[in-house]
């Protein structure tokens, strides 16, 4: 397991993606050897000082990391007071980081699979990163993206410059219309698919990928306090009884599941 | 120098700064973050006779200041404490105490024997705020009775420290802290929990799995206070003091108030490194202060 850091990061770049969500990207500001151990599927804890409302930490999974420049992304949907008071702070603000949390996607993969990563909603955010090593590893990710129509689509473009991106909404406005679950790429042959999103939508892949024997890893968002194992809030019953989702996963595959 | 240490029961504390049973996990989850040898000591997770599962999920929630929670005491049983857990940690020098949990007074006593004979577990805290399944599941701790025959039931095969963790649930807490100093605790700690429940009017159901849960953190500390100071007051046996203690001045607090040793909980969620943070401000105080020894204020209120 890597090691854990509480450290200070400075906001260097926030952008407005619409008027829900936003794309930040923040530098370490201590000496930290962590970036180049970040596996894609991880998360981080961040303070929130400027929200009397919010006492604990809320939990942002990495989007990208720039190893050379030390900055994470994080890409962060206005849910209700914490992340809005993250999302209202300005360049060359700080925010405190325990980082890198979690266990990450699975990476080991035979290099001719055909692999799928599925997102929907902010839940795209932790595929960013996975499809750059994916990449990295010779393999090449196909993106199949959800949302309720293009204007919630996010970092359309940066997808693209990764791997091929399948799309779907439920409005038709951009690409197959209806729900992602259906889209018409999950009829094909299909190695892997890594998922994250809404609970519905990993629900439904997980049971598609168990009736077509597909390998499957979903990512989930247990509510948590600690994100370091040991206060027991974050928990998910599995196979092998109730296990904490901010150490032994987020990242799951299905068949630890008992859904 | 300030002299920091403490003494509770038998156990000698370099500082006063112990962290609160569920919180901690088993100190090893926060040795990334500090070093657990500058602690007075620190309390693991609720440990009972078999393992047990907790309550099912969601046992959490955030409130003003605080969070609920109905975690059910998950733990895998003392057991596997003794054969997995305590192998890995028992190498820390600091003073490890294993809070003890139970559904009946067997339970307990149970978990204890078996915890007595490790060398480097000095001291066990009894969690009496479980509910007694087998009468009618009320809480041992909210009768002076209850926590009395609890207490001296284990004190007659437990010899080494014991300290009983006593529920704010009730109405006299004198009563109870003398009802479980008279058969023969050698501290008592608390306050745990608060019996609470929260609702999601949106979705218009509890939060919470089980309705109703613990509330802890920082919203809690003037009753905690309160607890602490009415209960130094009727003891003669060092009392550990804790509830939403977030810094060296709230640690503060309950020393005045007459604790001789504090446990850190909810705090270390928002800050993994708390603990050493109040040690460090205790002895910045103490210095600020010209205190040479922190046993100078403890009770003074
Ligand atoms: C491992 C993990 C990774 C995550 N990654 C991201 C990410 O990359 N980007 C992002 O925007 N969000 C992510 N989330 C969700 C994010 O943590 C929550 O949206 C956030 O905690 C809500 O806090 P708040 O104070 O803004 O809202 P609150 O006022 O606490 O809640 C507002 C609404 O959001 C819901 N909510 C609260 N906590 C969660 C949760 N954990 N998951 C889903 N809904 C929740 C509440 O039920 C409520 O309806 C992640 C969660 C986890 C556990
Ligand atoms: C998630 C969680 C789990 C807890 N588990 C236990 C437990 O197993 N045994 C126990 O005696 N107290 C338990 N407690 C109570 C704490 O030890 C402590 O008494 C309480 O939280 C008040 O202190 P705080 O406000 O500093 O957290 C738990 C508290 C929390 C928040
Ligand atoms: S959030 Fe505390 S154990 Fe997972």
């Amino acid at each position: 397991m890597s090691q854990k850091n509480i450290s200070n990061f400075i906001i260097k770049e926030s952008i407005s993606l619409t008027d829900k969500y936003q794309l930040m990207i923040l530098e370490c500001t201590e000496e930290a050897k962590a970036f180049q151990d970040i596996k894609p599927g991880q998360f981080v804890q961040i303070r929130v000082d400027n929200s009397h409302h919010t006492f604990l930490r809320r939990p942002i999974s990495i989007n990208d990391v720039d190893i050379e420049n030390r900055t994470l992304t994080l890409l962060i949907r206005k849910a209700g007071d914490g992340t809005k008071a993250i999302c209202s702070l300005s360049q060359g603000d700080t925010l405190n980081l325990i980082w890198p949390l979690g266990n990450g996607f699975s990476v080991d993969i035979t290099p001719a699979s055909r692999i799928i990563l599925m997102g929907g909603g902010v839940g795209v955010a932790p595929l960013l990163y996975l499809g750059k090593i994916l990449r990295m590893y010779g393999l090449k990710p196909e993106f199949l993206l959800g949302a309720q129509s293009s204007d919630d689509l996010l970092l359309l473009e940066k997808f693209k410059e990764i791997g091929t991106v399948h799309i779907s909404t439920d409005d038709g406005s951009l690409g197959e219309k209806g729900l992602v679950t259906r889209h018409s790429v999950l009829s094909t042959h299909i190695d892997k698919i890594y998922c994250c999103g809404p609970l519905p939508m990993m629900k439904g892949v997980a049971a598609l990928c168990k009736s077509n024997n597909i390998d499957c890893e979903v990512s989930l968002e247990n509510v948590m306090a600690c994100g370091v194992g040991a206060c027991l809030c974050c928990v998910e019953p599995t196979v092998k009884g109730n296990r904490c989702v901010c150490t032994e996963g987020p990242v799951f595959n299905i068949n630890e599941l008992l859904w | 120098m300030v002299d920091l240490s403490v003494k509770i029961g038998e156990l000698n504390l370099q500082n006063p700064v112990l962290t609160a049973s569920g919180t901690f996990g088993y100190g090893e989850e926060f040795s990334d973050f500090i070093d657990l040898n500058k602690l007075g000591g620190f309390i693991v997770k609720g440990t009972t006779l078999e393992p047990r599962q907790g309550n099912a999920y969601p046992r959490m929630v955030e409130t003003p200041s605080g969070m609920l929670n109905a975690v059910g005491l998950q733990n895998k049983g003392v057991d596997y404490f003794i054969d997995t857990i305590y192998p890995r940690i028992k190498n820390y020098r600091t003073n490890i105490i294993v809070n003890v949990s139970g559904a009946s007074i067997d339970d307990y006593i149970a978990v204890a024997e078996k915890l007595m004979p490790l060398p480097n577990i000095p001291a066990i805290e009894v969690n009496i705020s479980c509910p007694n399944v087998k009468q009618g599941g009320m809480a041992f701790g909210t009768s002076p009775e209850g926590a009395a025959e609890v207490t001296r039931r284990l004190r007659e095969v437990y010899k080494k420290t014991l300290i009983v963790k006593l529920s704010p649930n009730v109405t006299d807490i004198s009563s109870i802290a003398k009802a479980v100093e008279n058969v023969g605790a050698d501290a008592i700690s608390l306050v745990n929990t608060f019996m609470g429940m929260a609702i999601d009017v949106e979705r218009r159901r509890p939060y919470l799995s089980t309705i109703t849960g613990g509330l802890s953190g920082p919203a809690i500390r003037p009753i905690a206070v309160r607890m602490v100071w009415q209960a130094a007051h009727s003891v003669r046996i060092p009392v550990i003091g804790l509830g939403g203690i977030m810094n060296g001045r709230d640690a503060l607090e309950f020393l005045m108030a007459g604790a001789k040793a504090i446990q850190i909980g909810t705090a270390n969620f928002i800050d993994p490194a708390v603990t050493i943070k109040v040690v460090n401000e205790l002895e910045d105080y103490c210095q600020r202060h010209g205190i040479s020894d922190i046993k100078e204020i403890i009770g003074i209120i």
